[in-house]
């Protein structure tokens, strides 16, 4: 095959310095959210995105309902009662502090979005009369209709808009730019932040960033256990970059992590293991609660948490009878009894009961409006649904009130995955925080999927906005200070050290062979002797391969970094393994050594981090935020008294 | 630093989730300028729809058919094991 001209300019020689007060890395929504935060304070902001803005990130191109948005004008519930019911259903290996911010002022957020252009509520009157629909506000709401606490959106209009709101507040945006390493320094024996470095993935320029404060706003880590080398970006749900990158330099930096050793079996968008995502039939999270069907064409009972049958497709909606609310959502797979929603019965009952696979969503069922917001609304503001599934099953023939949607394995899932082909998914691992968001390292500040246990974009937009006004805060007290030149030569040279290998190997060779030794040894049952080969194993391919790694444009070193990104946050995947010395059920973490379930002694938080090369970690009490309530007021007057009155709605 | 020459040729995929109407696209770049993934490079010849260097990395999200300006220009298309089953 002939070659290309590379269509940029090369500017591997070219260094540029930025400053900013408050420096936000990655751009998706809990960036964006933190930089206009920061912005509205007056400070100097900038924003490194490795993608575009104005779609990047795991919700770029949409997302269709917002999650806990307990302070709506429709709400029935408290944030103080539905965070708590999240620590509660997780067993307390739970983000309390993240998931109060997010109760508590995800709703204001949307406000925000809806000032910044983006659609919030159905102000065409298109649902008027549904159940689902407030008739005062034009609010619509999912999963329980009683309560009215998950909002539904048009979130295929929120990055564009958001990134509009940026520009108009003046923050300077660098896309096509990836972090690739943060700026530390001592400082009266505490270790600062003082910036981050870069490079440009069109033209290879680098830039150093120096900062009063930073904030951490990229993805979770992701193709760590799964990889398709001929399909990488069906290798999993997020997007194809987003590989945790922020986690990988954060712990290069000594960042304190906890819930790293949690994975689950893998659940979503594997390339040949699964369906694109919400495009089969399936009665869960966007297609909550369709209407299901066996092959035979008899529909599946649902029934409440007391196995009572529901007659109806409203009582689909509502909590049982002498049940407050009901919890539903990305990460609440199973609920305790006391936050059990309507289901369809167990498989294993339906099997029992003499139901015919395949199952099939007929939404031909329901009722006109139930099936327009599914399928039409919610099956098109979803991210990767609006042309990949609405506009193509359109235009191959599917009309929802005619046809039936296939569903693929026993449930939701729509999958079927191995023990060994994990993902970090429900509420993963991250990094451990305080109060206002700070990481152990002063002046560094984490937000979004970088957090332990998150999960929606209500998440991403709270603790984004939250950690953009606690840095904005900060930074008056601290200086710029210029960074350590030998810092920014190494950097440099570990950078670009794959331009200069001559046929060497391919980034994918090196993803597939961590992946599969991922599986091996970090698998669905682990023992310390396998945790401790499979690092061995890794260490080896830090040594012999990473320096074998080639590339032909600063495209392909992008890739090559995201690779050596991956093993980085392998290691701290397999540290964090070994140091659990129990199994425990909450965390999805099975030992054959320590086969013992969650005994009381290791009922922790157990965190790690990396310093001056070693491991080191603390075992932390799960309710160390305190009461989640007292605590947030306490250190949020400043926001209470100035802010968050303008959100209310009459 | 020393410099070294980049060099680009496509990544050739068992797939190919994009594809392009000659006649109605018109080259402005909005598909690839939006694509977080970075999949594709401007075309080299003025007016033309970009090149898909990367296929394989297509993460399938439809942003660049959400830009796209003229309608039909850009189709995008999940791999064949990926078409779901209706009746």
């Amino acid at each position: 095959m002939s070659d290309f001209k590379w269509p940029y300019p090369n500017e591997m020689d070219q260094e540029e310095q930025v400053s900013a007060e408050v420096l936000v890395l990655g751009g998706g929504i809990a960036g964006c959210y933190a930089a206009i935060a920061a912005a509205r304070k007056g400070k100097k902001v900038v924003l490194v995105e490795k993608g575009a803005t104005v779609r990047s990130g795991a919700a770029g191109s949409g997302f269709d309902h917002w999650e806990s948005a307990c302070t709506n004008p429709c709400s029935k519930v408290t944030a103080e009662e539905i965070a708590n019911a999240y620590i509660d259903e997780q067993d307390g290996y739970s983000n309390g502090i993240a998931h109060y911010i997010e109760c508590q002022e995800g709703w204001h957020r949307l406000k925000d979005m809806e000032s910044f252009g983006g659609k919030i509520r159905d102000t065409q009157g298109e649902f008027a009369g549904a159940d689902f629909r407030d008739e005062k506000t034009g609010l619509m709401f999912a999963y329980d209709y009683e309560n009215k606490f998950t909002v539904r959106v048009w979130g295929s209009t929120f990055k564009p808009a958001l990134y509009k709101e940026l520009k108009r507040l003046g923050v300077v945006i660098y896309d096509r730019t990836e972090a690739t390493a943060l700026l530390t320094a001592k400082e009266n024996g505490t270790r600062r932040c003082i910036g981050a470095m870069g490079m440009n993935v069109h033209t290879a320029k680098f830039l150093v960033f120096s900062a009063r404060t930073t904030i951490l706003a990229m993805s979770r880590p992701a193709r760590i256990w799964l990889f398709d080398s001929d399909q990488v970006g069906l290798s999993e749900f997020r997007p194809t970059q987003s590989i945790g990158s922020g986690h990988a330099m954060g712990y290069r930096a000594g960042v304190e992590f906890t819930m790293m050793e949690k994975s689950v079996q893998g659940e979503f968008s594997a390339a040949g293991r699964s369906f694109p995502p919400y495009s089969t039939g399936n009665n869960h999270n966007t297609w909550y609660a369709a209407t299901m069907v066996d092959a035979r064409g008899v529909e599946i009972p649902y029934v409440d948490r007391d196995g009572k049958e529901l007659k109806t497709v409203k009582e689909r909606y509502y909590p049982a009878k002498g049940q407050k609310f009901f919890l539903k959502g990305g990460v609440i797979d199973n609920p305790k009894y006391e936050y059990r929603g309507p289901e369809t019965l167990e498989f294993e009952e339906l099997m029992k009961r003499g139901y015919q696979l395949p199952f099939y969503a007929d939404l031909s069922r329901m009722p006109d409006e139930e099936r327009r917001v599914i399928w039409g609304m919610m099956v098109a503001a979803e991210g990767k649904t609006k042309i990949p599934v609405l506009e193509n099953f359109t235009e191959r023939g599917f009309d929802p009130a005619k046809h039936r949607l296939q569903s693929y394995g026993t449930g939701w899932q729509s999958a079927a995955f191995l023990a060994q082909e994990r993902q970090l998914f429900g509420a993963p691992g991250g990094i451990f925080h305080d109060w206002d968001l700070q990481t152990n390292i002063q002046g560094l500040y984490a937000a979004g999927d970088q957090l332990y246990a998150s999960d929606c974009c209500g998440f991403a937009a709270a603790t984004g906005y939250y950690a953009g006004r606690k840095a904005a805060a900060a930074s008056s007290a601290l200086e710029l200070t210029a960074p350590d030149r030998a810092d920014v030569n190494w950097e440099k040279k570990r950078l670009y050290a794959p331009l200069f290998v001559e046929d060497g190997m391919d980034w994918r060779e090196l993803n597939k062979a961590i992946s599969k030794a991922m599986q091996n040894y970090c698998g669905g049952v682990k023992n310390d002797m396998l945790l401790m080969q499979g690092l061995e194993l890794l260490e080896s391919y830090e040594k012999e391969y990473v320096p074998a790694l080639s590339c032909a444009n600063p495209h392909e070193l992008m890739r090559a970094h995201e690779v050596m990104d991956i093993l980085e946050v392998c290691k701290l995947i397999l540290n964090a393994c070994l140091l659990r010395k129990s199994s425990s059920a909450p965390l999805c973490f099975e030992r054959s050594d320590y086969p013992q379930m969650d005994p009381q002694e290791n009922q922790c938080f157990i965190t790690i981090c990396q310093e001056d090369g070693k491991i080191c970690s603390r075992r932390v009490p799960k309710r160390y935020y305190g009461d989640v309530k007292s605590q947030y007021e306490a250190c949020n007057q400043d926001y209470i008294k100035e802010e968050a009155w303008a959100y209310e709605e009459d | 630093m020393k410099k070294t020459e980049f060099r680009a040729e496509p990544v050739s995929c068992s797939v190919k989730p994009l594809s392009f109407c000659q006649e109605l696209c018109i080259g402005c770049n909005q598909c690839a300028s939006v694509c977080q993934v970075d999949i594709m490079i401007p075309s080299p010849e003025k007016g033309k729809h970009p090149i898909v260097m990367y296929p394989g990395e297509c993460y399938y999200c439809g942003s660049c058919v959400m830009a796209c300006p003229v309608k039909g220009a850009i189709r995008l298309r999940h791999p064949l094991m990926n078409q779901t089953k209706f009746v």
